[in-house]
């Protein structure tokens, strides 16, 4: 401890490690790379990991969607190959029986799974978007973001069946003038008219959102289809910490409970677990920053052992030098901690400069990939990762120290100066 | 300052045994400038490395400034070392990556002196060999003679009891030996004790005293009229 605080002992240190600039520009190269490549893994997976979040940010990550298909096993009197058709009071059963569910916005639309878009029309303009009719919960489930001055549809809409739509960014500017203001503006659908109350921003989360997509309340949409309580599908957000696979599977239970389906008919009820999903994703880059620690660790232990290897070897170089030291009063402690603390420099300067330099590449990489396709954002490594690599490093150090440092210690001062 | 009694030291070669020193019995007293002659083989340098501490010998006894020498851990071995003797070498070995004054400042280093007042005495012995300009060179940027020079300084920095000086003229031309024996002279004529291993006639005729060496035995041990070193230059 004396050797460690003193500062002869680092004049010393750094001297015979200047000395040997090639030595120990060599000695480094392994260590150096070693968390370099650690460091440039597990921030690129965290960029991965970042990147993905973001892009699936407009979307609760435990949510799932239901819908009905066809039966596929007789049950109760009924043949096999019924269709079944999702009602509106499912909703309030499931959010009655399954207390995991923290959203359910039930849905319907016209243009997307077959059936024939709206047609709208405003004066001489008009297209076929897709048109939705939906809840204001829908919006816990996946985040709308609506321009300035506009809203979603809210609970008041619901309740006076309100002629009130969300309009997307591409319908905006067919319909509307380049410098005309949507909002409160009147657009024709399926014959009826709509006021504009906002315009959605598209982000692009689901797998069927347009930038065209036009949303009406439920309710509204269903006097103006004559859709009755036909729901289309359900969108369903569990809690954060809910098990989302057990609670797709209480939804379909409870569903094909309420439509009278065979307990074991996987086919009648319809369902995709975006939460499953996700956490497959997140799941991959979770081993990838487990990935990247196993080859940085193994890196890393391959460049401390070159560290001494070629202190094994620098050691028999300076066999005369050390022993010259011996005679001249060093004690064998002396002898042994000064090899040891320049293992240990040695491992430390490597890893420091290592570090940086992975930092620095993975700023690169982030200002390189800023604004493209690819799903890479803000690539860091948490600092615990990074103080846990110095410390695996000094401690690798020391340990790989010794090796040489007991070699420096055994040779007997009388051998390392007999002439040659 | 030196007693040494019935000293006995055998080399395992192998299966033979080889027997170097056969009961060396010597005395040297404070401020005397001994030569050890002999043949190669003769059992000198062992004698030397036994003096100095860095071998052991197998019986006998050696008694350093009234401190029993015997079964020395190598921590107090390097602590006696330290205390009680300097060497001076054939090739020298001075470090070369450290400079003169560095080179000479390292025994005290290994004393923990205070690295200021260690450059102080360095530099003050640096003097009295007359390199004081150039303390700031690498060993590489010095005559042989310089480097012996740096190595009798850094020897006597920690001020010991006794030099040891293995063949210290062996690897420079004659001039430079005389001016290195001058020198030898000098530190001697100070009062320091030296035991000087050489094969050189005329070096051994320099010191005080000679002392013969064959086969492991002392043949002869006499006080000489001393060759001062200044009449060759």
């Amino acid at each position: 401890m004396r050797q460690l605080l003193d500062r002869d002992t680092w004049i010393e240190i750094f001297q015979s490690i200047r000395k040997n600039r090639l030595r120990t520009f060599l000695t480094m190269i392994g260590v150096f790379i070693g968390i370099y490549i650690y460091i440039g893994l597990s921030g690129a997976s965290k960029g991965l990991d970042n990147g993905f979040e973001k892009e699936f940010e407009s979307v609760a990550r435990n949510s799932m969607f239901i819908w009905a298909q066809t039966t596929s096993l007789p049950y109760s009197g009924f043949k096999t190959g019924r269709q079944i058709q999702l009602k509106l009071p499912d909703a309030e059963v499931l959010r009655k029986q399954i207390p995991e569910i923290m959203a359910i916005a039930p849905r319907n639309v016209r243009g997307i799974f077959g059936s024939s878009p709206g047609l709208i029309t405003r004066g001489l303009k008009s297209g076929n978007y897709s048109v939705f009719g939906d809840f204001p919960d829908f919006t816990k489930i996946a985040t709308k973001r609506i321009y300035d001055g506009g809203r979603f549809i809210n609970d008041d809409d619901i309740e006076q069946e309100r002629k009130v739509c969300v309009i997307g960014e591409r319908t905006q500017r067919e319909l509307f003038d380049e410098e005309e203001d949507p909002l409160g503006g009147y657009i024709t659908i399926d014959g009826i008219s709509f006021q504009v109350v906002g315009v959605h921003k598209f982000a692009g989360g689901g797998p069927f959102d347009n930038d065209s997509d036009i949303f009406i309340p439920f309710s509204t949409y269903r006097k103006l289809y004559n859709t009755g309580q036909d729901v289309s599908w359900f969108t369903i957000a569990a809690y954060d910490d809910a098990d989302v696979v057990k609670v797709e599977e209480d939804i379909k239970a409870t569903l094909r409970r309420i439509h009278r389906i065979d307990p074991r008919d996987e086919r009648a009820i319809g369902s995709f677990n975006l939460g499953e999903a996700f956490n497959r994703i997140f799941g991959f880059s979770a081993g990838l920053t487990f990935l990247s620690l196993i080859v940085g660790v193994a890196t890393i232990l391959a460049g401390v052992i070159g560290i001494g290897n070629i202190l094994l070897i620098s050691v028999k170089e300076r066999t005369k030098e050390l022993g010259v030291r011996r005679a001249m009063g060093a004690t064998p402690g002396e002898i042994r901690n000064q090899i040891i603390i320049e293992s240990l420099v040695l491992t430390m300067l490597a890893g420091i400069i290592g570090i940086i330099a992975g930092a620095a590449t993975l700023r690169l990489i982030d200002s390189l990939t800023q604004g493209g396709d690819f799903p890479y954002t803000n690539p860091t490594v948490p600092i615990p990762y990074v103080v846990g690599s110095l410390f695996l490093m000094v401690i690798l150090g020391i340990l790989i120290g010794l090796i040489p440092a007991q070699r420096a210690v055994s040779i007997r001062p009388i051998d390392a100066l007999r002439e040659e | 300052m030196i007693e040494i009694k019935d000293l006995h030291k055998s080399y395992q070669m192998g299966s033979n045994s080889l027997h170097v020193l056969k009961g060396i019995n010597l005395s040297v007293e404070d401020g005397e400038l001994v030569a050890i002659m002999g043949s190669s083989g003769s059992g000198k340098s062992t004698l030397l490395n036994i003096l100095g501490m860095l071998d052991g010998a197998d019986s006998g006894e050696y008694i350093l400034d009234g401190v029993p020498i015997k079964n020395l851990s190598e921590t107090k071995a390097a602590q006696y070392r330290n205390k009680f003797l300097g060497f001076i070498f054939q090739s020298f070995n001075l470090i070369n990556y450290k400079n003169a004054l560095e080179n000479v400042a390292l025994p005290l280093y290994y004393q923990r002196m205070p690295r200021k007042q260690r450059q102080e005495k360095a530099l003050k012995y640096l003097e009295q060999v007359g390199l004081k300009e150039w303390a700031h060179h690498l060993p590489s940027e010095l005559s042989g003679g310089q480097k012996q020079r740096v190595a009798i300084a850094r020897a006597m920095a920690a001020e010991p009891k006794v030099l040891l000086a293995d063949e210290l003229t062996g690897a420079l031309d004659s001039v430079t030996s005389y001016e290195i024996m001058e020198l030898i002279q000098k530190i001697n004529d100070q009062g320091n004790t030296i035991l000087v291993v050489t094969h050189e006639d005329d070096i051994a005729h320099m010191c005080k005293r000679i002392v013969y060496l064959k086969d492991g035995i002392i043949e002869k041990d006499e006080k000489i009229e001393q060759v001062r070193a200044e009449s060759y230059v």
